[in-house]
Formats: C-alpha cells, structure tokens, sequence
C-alpha cells in the first residue's frame, strides 16, 4: 500500500515535469515568445526590450533552468497584463471552478451510472437504446452551443436561471448542466459494458441462485465490480470537464480558471498562461489520485497487497 | 411405465403458481419432459431434449454426463437461471412439492430460489463475488430471505462457516474470495447454500477443480450436512467415481437427452445403455488388470445439428440399421430401471 | 461462442475477407433502423458538400440588406413561397446556402485532421508495439500525459505559437489527438505479435517492413476506421470550440462553428442564426457516432451474433 502511494506520487511528479517541458518548449522554442507577446509587426527596439525582460537573451538551457525551478517554487512570473505575479491571480480563479467541476461530477457520476445501469438491465430494449442515444448525444453536442441553447430557453425564455455571473444555485445549474452532458454520454455508456461484462462472470449465475432480484443483481453485484474499470476511465473525464470548462465559463462569463486562460491567450500573456496551465496540471493531478484511492478502496485485491 | 404417469400428471394438474408451497403435493422435485434451446446465429442448440427425473426428501440423485450433454443447463432450467437471451426454456414442467414452477412470477421465484433450492457451482472461487467479503456474502441471503439485521445475520453466518468447518470462522468471515483456497470457497459456497435450510440442493460439479484429497472432503461434508437436515440432494459429475458412494439413484445423460435412469447398483451392476457402459469403463479400476483406459471412441454431438436417430449412434459399437433412423424411447429394464436404447437387453448380456 | 470467435480468427489472418460477408455487414447495419438514417443524414452531407455549387441555392457570401434577419420560413411578400427555408442573417445571406459551404469547411477540417492524426498515431503505434523498449516507454508516456490533459489547451497553447488560419487549425487537432490510435495500434500490434502467423512470417524470413506493412496493418484497418469515424465526429466539435474562442478559424471562412458563434450576439433577437448550425453540427456528429458505434459492435464477434442474425431475417 504504501509502495503504491510512492509509486503514485512519482508518478504525478514525472507528468507534472513533462507538462511543464511541453509548455516550456510550445512557449519558447516552437513559437517566438516576443512576437506572441507583441506580435509581428512591433518595433525592433521593443523586441528587444521585451527579450530582455524574459531572460530570452540567456541560453535556453539556462532559460528551462531558471523555468522549471521557478515553477517548482510555485513563481511562474509576472503577468505582462496586470504587473503582479501570476500564481496568486491563478489560484484566487482557482475556487471558482473546483465548485463548478464539483457541482458538474455531482450531478453526472449518479446520473450516469443509473444510466448505464439501466441500460445493462435489459440490454437491446427502448430503454437501452433511448440511452445509448442520449449518451451518443453527448458526445456529438458542441459545448457552446448547447450553453447558448439553454441560455436561450431556460434563462431568456423560462426565465429559472441567470443567464450569467457567479453565484449560487441560480447562477451553476446551467453551466454545470452543460458541462455535464459530456462526461454523462461516457461514463453511462462505460458503465453499462463493464456492467455487461460483469454480467458473463459466474459469480453473477451464484447471485442470481440466491435468489436475488436482477436489478439487486445489477446494482449490488455487477455494479460494484464494474465500479473498477469505470473509475479507471473516469480520470480522463477530468481532463474532459476542464477542457469543456474554458468554453462554458467564457459563455457564461464565469470567473474561473479557463475564463482567466481563455483571457489570457486573447492577450498573448504567456507568463499568465504558463501559470494556468501549471495549475490546471495540478488539479488534473489531484483529481486523478483521489480517484486511484477510490480504485483502491473498490478493489480489495490491490488493497490486500 | 413412470414417465407416461408423469407427463399424464403434468397435463391434468396445472396448480397455480400462488399456491402454498409447503404443502405437500408428491415429489419433492419433479421434472418432465424439459426443452432447453440455445438460439444463435449459427443455429439453434438444443441443449436438453426432454428430461425427466424425481428426487425425494433425503436422496441423492446424481446426473452423469460428459461436458456439453446438457446437464448443467438442465439444472440452471430447473433454478430459472438460463441467460435468456440466448437461452430458452421451450417446453416441460418443473415441479417442486407438487407446484409448478415454470411460468411462475419473477419474484415468487425469488423467493423459493435460494430459499428452498439452493446451489453450489464448480470452481467456488469464480462463483463468489470478488468484491465483498464471504461473511457479507453469506448474510445476504439471511437478509434478503430472513430479513435478519445485520449483526444477526453476520453472527449466523460465523455459526454456518463454523459448521462447514472453516477454522477461524469470526476473523475469516471479514476475507475476500481471493484469500481462500479454492476447497475453502467450496465451503463457504456449501455454507451459503445452506444458510436457509434448504429442501433442495443442486451441486453442479461441486469438486471438480479441487485436488482429490479436498473433493473426498468436500463430498464426506455435503453427505453429513445431507444426514443431518434430510434435504434431496441433485449431484451433477462427469466422473463416476465420485457418484459410487453418495448417490441413490443415477440419470445418466447424453446430448441433451436421459439415455438411461436407475438405482446405483442398477447403474453399476447391470448398465442397459452403451454409453453408461462406456462411462463405467473410463474409471480406472484396481481390480482389474488393463494395459490402457477404454474410452469412447469419437466426440459429442454437435448440439447444433444431433444425429438423426438415436444421438450415440455415430459412436456405439452397438448401431445398425434400426439406430439410424428411430430415436429410442425408455423402455423399462428393472423396477425403476430404464434405459433409452433399442437394443438394451443386448447391452446386459454383453455386459 | 467458440465457433464464431475461431471463425473470425481465420478471417483476420487471410486479411480479406470474402464479398459475401461485407454484404452481409452491410445488410447488418441497414437493418437497424437508426443506423440506417445516420447512413443516409451522412450520405445526403456528403452530396451537399460535394456539389454546393449546385445544391445551394443562393451564393453564401451575397449580401441583401432588403432581406436581412429573416426567420425561417418567412413567406415572400409577391407569391407567398419561401425564398429563404432556413431564414437569413444580418447581412441578408442565405443561411441554408452557407450552411452547405459551411459544411465543406468543417467536414474538411474534420476528415484532414482526422487522417493526419491517424497516420501519424497509427505509425507510432506500431513501433511502439513492435520495437517495445525505450521507443515504447517514451510514446507511451507521451500518450499518457496527452490522454489526460485536456486536448483544447493543448491546441490553443500551440495555436498560440503558430498563429490562427485553417492548416493551423489542422496541424494542432492532428497533433492533439494522435494518441487515441496510437494506443490501439500498439494494443492490436503487441496482441498481434504473439500470434503464430506473425512467427511463421518471421521464420520465412520477412522483413519487419513486410510484416508490418502486409501483415499487420491489414489487420488493424478495421478498428482504426471505426475510431477514425469516431474522431471526426470530435474533430467538428473541437474546430468549432478552437473557432468560438476566436483561435481557429477566422471569418470571412464560413465553418459551422464561426456560424454559431457569430449568431451569439443576436441571440435574443435572431435565435435561427445561432440555433440551426449547432443542429447541423448535432446531427452529423451523432450520425458519425450511431455510425461508428454500430461499425464496432458488427465487428466485435461478442456482439456481432444479434447484427447478423437481424440482417438474415
């Protein structure tokens, strides 16, 4: 258990690493950081100038140097934009969207599990493929667009939510909503193979000879086991949410950290994106090892080792 | 003439499903006539082609056969438990003390799974689930039947695995599945099973993936538990040596059919059917001198597409003209005794 | 069971199989109903994209500032017809008429990016998978780190460095989706490996090339054409979402997703404007799904039993 812990957080320290190279090098090496900074068409002078103020004159090596210990110090620079340091602006957005992601699983995870559950209880039948086509929906929808619908027909039309702002229950149902849809669409369709597939194992054949229900069969005895393979693939759900959060917090102008990475690209202030890509990094982290205690809790295989 | 009886019973006597099932109305367990298909895109399987037996309080009735003669589906038919889709029960009746257990309610069925036939399965270590630990396990079916408490059902299940000889019962009843030995599981399987007293239990291969040693224990344990509370028991084996000293009574099956019915020494002493005699003949047997093992020439039917006629034609040294063509009916050899060839009286002379 | 998985077995080592049985398939997926419609919405797509020129019935980009915000369905004051089925936006264009050049940006975006992903993903898969080692471990790092990293920041990082425009757009969702064939090339090569045909190809003496490029590859078409229709249905989504940000595609290029964000401000006031594009987005990513989804099970000897047995009906 506890090499297994180790294990994890090394892990995570060698993908904190690669991430921070990836934007080390899509920032400074494949672009050039002055003209994303200040554009094509600026002045030579200026270029300099700026060049100088990055450290962009020094070796690259000693540029990732002085990056990646920055980075490990949690300094991330100076935002060109507002003059302050970037990771306080980046983790005071920081609350905003935990809420908003917290919000998002709360209402998929349940939905989508009941979901798929049903799904697999009478696999082939209306109620399986209604399923399979509003999980299908999900996928095929564009995040924006579908903010914008319901902007349109809940809040403009029905007038139940706000349109936009941060706050309580009137202000997250409707961007959680959208950003749900998504993850719902995936993990109801996983859960409902792992489901199937826990169906074949003999153990099932056991449960049913005791006498149980199918639905206790499905949501007691099959749901459990599949439980380990749907937590496996909800970690990339994460990355889904977030990704999904940078358009949905744009619509609805709410003050997180895709809004502020969304803001911060339209400005070229690349020592701000960097930070809120490090700190995306970090909660995609986070996020995935709370799951891998969930997986180890769930499976007492790897809990007995 | 029994089976006639049988299905002559089945037709005049269709109780209704809500009657009381303790009352006692004839056999303990009762199955006629039973069809089990197995539609595919290959085809259909007829898996069991008309099945009949009787087991009575306190007997053990074995079912013999080699893998894929559709003994297991019989029983899972029999339990209500064929994956259906693609498995289906055509026609037949099962009957358990007298009611009719086809065609009864999903739920009502529940009740008397489990409860009043229970099950154990070969390789226990598969047919537990791995997730919760084999105290919870055992409780649940005290829970779901009984509607004990929680801790009344764990204290009877520590009692039940006491009585199936689990040592250390209080602190094992907290270990999953994969901490026990596969003979252990077994036990815990047996323990489950019997947690509700059951009239019937089904053992379907119940040693077959154990090391022998365990199996004479495991079936020393099953007898004793039989003894001790008079339940039927059905064994289903394909290894004749297993049988020799539980079962009362044999039905030896083969592709999906009852070739041949009889007391255990019926089966032993006198087999009417080429294919029991061939089963008799793979046992290896230390009083007699024999350079190699008789086995049966060839392989078991394709259940897709079974031999017209009698199905062990292809592979009886017995077969002519007559076998090809007509599929045999039991015809009675002894009192209870019958055998589904056309030429058994050849096969006890031979013999 | 084991009939039909041996069988399936004999046919993915010859690599061809027969005529009869892609018919078959065919017939399969017709058979279901929904299938059915996704495959002909698709069809009816593709043909408009083909031929805009002559399916559309105005020029996208003529402007009428007589007829301008006009809801669908709005009778024309001579004869009652309806000149604009679909209605027109600020600047009096037929949306129905850029909706059909909208869709050849879009699925063009979508099929280019799609097949650049999946070369260069299937490529590293099968190296990965065949070669093992240190190329392995280092791909499949990368593919881990990309699988849960969310794919939009990553592309707007890039399209950051390389400026916005349509090979831009391109090149970056290539890049931040190649992972998802990489891993099931590698899957497939390493379940692939171990096989004895691949031995036997060995013994006979072929090069790693020939077993790559004859063995191997002809066996895993199959399910990286199933994912491939799956991802181009991600594609659309995602150059839409690059396009809304105001990253990837900059107007006066017509793709639906410029469409539905210009339609934003008149929101309130010309619902269509934003409303109908999403819908013709909608529609071809779940038809590309129902499509991809059906693919796969009629492909999956577990689940194929209840396609076949439908289409012999």
């Amino acid at each position: 258990m506890t090499i297994f812990i180790i294990r994890r957080i090394l892990q995570a320290a060698v993908v904190t690493l690669i991430t921070l190279s990836v934007v080390f090098v899509v920032g400074r090496v494949v672009g050039d950081p002055v003209r994303i900074v200040i554009g094509i068409e600026a002045e030579e002078t200026r270029v300099q100038e700026v060049r100088d103020q990055l450290g962009l004159n020094d070796p690259l090596t000693v540029q990732y140097w002085r990056f990646m210990t920055g980075a490990l110090r949690g300094e991330m620079g100076t935002s060109f934009w507002t003059r302050t340091p970037t990771m306080p602006m980046v983790l005071e957005r920081l609350p905003a969207t935990i809420y908003l992601g917290v919000v998002t699983a709360l209402l998929a995870f349940p939905l989508a599990i009941l979901l798929g559950a049903t799904a697999a209880l009478k696999p082939h039948s209306w109620a399986d493929r209604l399923i399979n086509v509003t999980a299908l929906g999900g996928v095929s929808i564009v995040e924006f667009w579908l903010a914008l619908m319901l902007i349109l027909v809940v809040a403009v039309q029905l007038g139940w939510f706000k349109t936009s702002g941060y706050g309580g229950v009137e202000y997250v149902v409707l961007p959680a909503l959208t950003l749900a849809y998504k993850p719902i669409g995936r993990i109801s369709q996983m859960a409902r193979s792992a489901i199937i597939d826990e169906l074949r194992k003999p153990y099932i054949k056991a449960a049913r000879a005791k006498g149980l229900s199918e639905k206790q069969v499905v949501f007691t005895h099959a749901l459990k086991n599949a439980a380990i393979p749907i937590i496996t693939t909800t970690g990339d759900e994460v990355a889904t949410i977030l990704n999904g959060a940078m358009v949905v917090e744009t619509v609805f102008g709410w003050p997180g950290v895709g809004l502020l990475t969304i803001n911060a690209l339209s400005r070229r202030d690349l020592p701000l994106v960097e930070a809120t890509v490090f700190v995306v990094t970090g909660m995609i982290i986070m996020t995935n090892m709370l799951l891998d205690v969930a997986y180890t809790y769930l499976n007492p295989r790897i809990r007995f080792q | 003439m029994q089976r006639e009886e049988i299905v002559a019973m089945d037709e005049s006597n269709n109780t209704p499903s809500d009657q009381q099932i303790t009352g006692n109305g004839g056999h303990l367990l009762e199955v006629s006539d039973l069809h089990v298909e197995f539609r595919t895109s290959g085809g259909v399987v007829k898996a069991v082609n008309g099945v009949n037996y009787i087991l009575d309080e306190g007997e053990t009735l074995a079912i013999l056969g080699e893998s894929g003669s559709g003994k297991s589906v019989g029983v899972e038919a029999v339990m209500g438990i064929v994956e259906s889709p693609p498995g289906f029960v055509t026609a037949g009746s099962v009957k358990f003390r007298g009611t009719e257990l086809r065609g009864m309610e999903e739920d009502q069925l529940c009740k008397i799974r489990g409860h009043n036939i229970a099950m154990i399965f070969q390789e226990a270590q598969a047919t537990l689930d791995p997730g919760f630990t084999v105290g919870h396990q055992i409780s649940e079916m005290l829970r779901l039947h009984r509607g004990l408490s929680k801790e009344e059902a764990t204290k009877k299940s520590v009692e039940l695995m006491d009585r199936v000889q689990i040592p250390f019962a209080v602190e094992r009843a907290n270990d999953y599945p994969h901490q026990f030995s596969g003979g252990m599981c077994q036990r815990v399987m047996i323990a489950m099973a019997l947690a509700l007293d059951p009239d019937v239990l089904i053992a379907d291969e119940p040693t077959t993936a154990l090391d022998v040693t365990i199996q004479a224990q495991v079936m020393q344990l099953l007898s004793e538990l039989q003894t001790e509370t008079g339940m039927g028991i059905i064994l289903i084996t394909h290894d004749m040596s297993v049988i020799a000293d539980v079962a009362d009574r044999v039905v030896v099956m083969y592709a999906g059919r009852v070739v041949e019915t009889g007391s255990i020494h019926q089966i032993f002493d006198q087999p009417a059917h080429p294919y029991t005699v061939g089963l008799m003949n793979c046992v290896p047997r230390l009083d007699r001198k024999e350079d190699n093992l008789n086995i049966i020439p060839g392989s078991p039917p394709n259940p897709i597409n079974l031999p017209a006629g009698c199905a062990f034609h292809p592979r009886c040294s017995l077969a002519r003209e007559r076998c090809l063509s007509e599929t045999p009916v039991s015809a009675e050899v002894g009192p209870y005794h019958q055998s589904a060839c056309h030429f058994f009286e050849e096969v006890l002379v031979g013999h | 069971m084991n009939n039909t998985g041996s069988q399936d077995f004999g046919e993915s080592v010859e690599g061809r199989p027969s005529k009869i049985s892609w018919l078959r398939y065919l017939r399969g997926l017709f058979s279901d109903t929904t299938t059915a419609f996704a495959i002909i919405f698709l069809m009816l797509i593709f043909i408009s994209t083909v031929a805009a020129e002559v399916v559309a019935p105005y020029d996208p980009i003529k402007t009428n500032l007589r007829m301008r915000n006009m809801p669908p369905l709005t009778p024309a004051v001579e004869d009652g017809s309806f000149p604009h089925v679909l209605g027109t936006d600020p600047l009096g264009r037929d949306i129905l008429s850029r909706l059909i050049y909208g869709a050849r940006v879009s699925l063009l975006v979508g099929l280019s990016s799609a097949l650049v992903s999946g070369t260069l993903g299937t490529i590293l898969g099968l190296l990965a998978g065949y070669y093992r080692g240190i190329v392995d471990d280092l791909i499949m790092r990368l593919v881990d780190f990309q699988m849960g990293f969310p794919f939009l920041l990553l592309a707007l990082l890039v399209l950051l460095a390389l400026g916005p425009g349509f090979w831009s757009v391109i090149f970056v969702l290539a890049i931040v989706r190649w992972m998802v064939y990489a891993r099931q090339a590698r899957g497939m090569t390493l379940a692939y490996r171990e096989t004895p045909f691949i031995d036997a190809a060995r013994v006979l003496g072929c090069s790693d090339a020939r077993i790559i490029f004859r063995h191997l590859l002809p066996n895993m078409a199959s399910p990286l054409l199933i994912l491939g229709t799956l991802e181009v249905a991600g594609l659309i989504l995602g150059e839409a979402a690059l396009s809304f940000l105001g990253f990837g595609l900059q107007p006066p290029s017509a793709s639906w997703g410029l469409m539905i964000s210009g339609g934003r401000q008149y929101l309130s006031s010309a619902w269509w404007l934003a409303t109908i594009p999403g819908f013709a987005i909608f529609f071809t990513a779940l038809s590309l799904n129902m499509l991809a989804s059906s693919l796969r099970s009629i492909t999956d000897p577990l689940h194929r039993e209840r396609w076949l047995m439908k289409g012999s009906d």
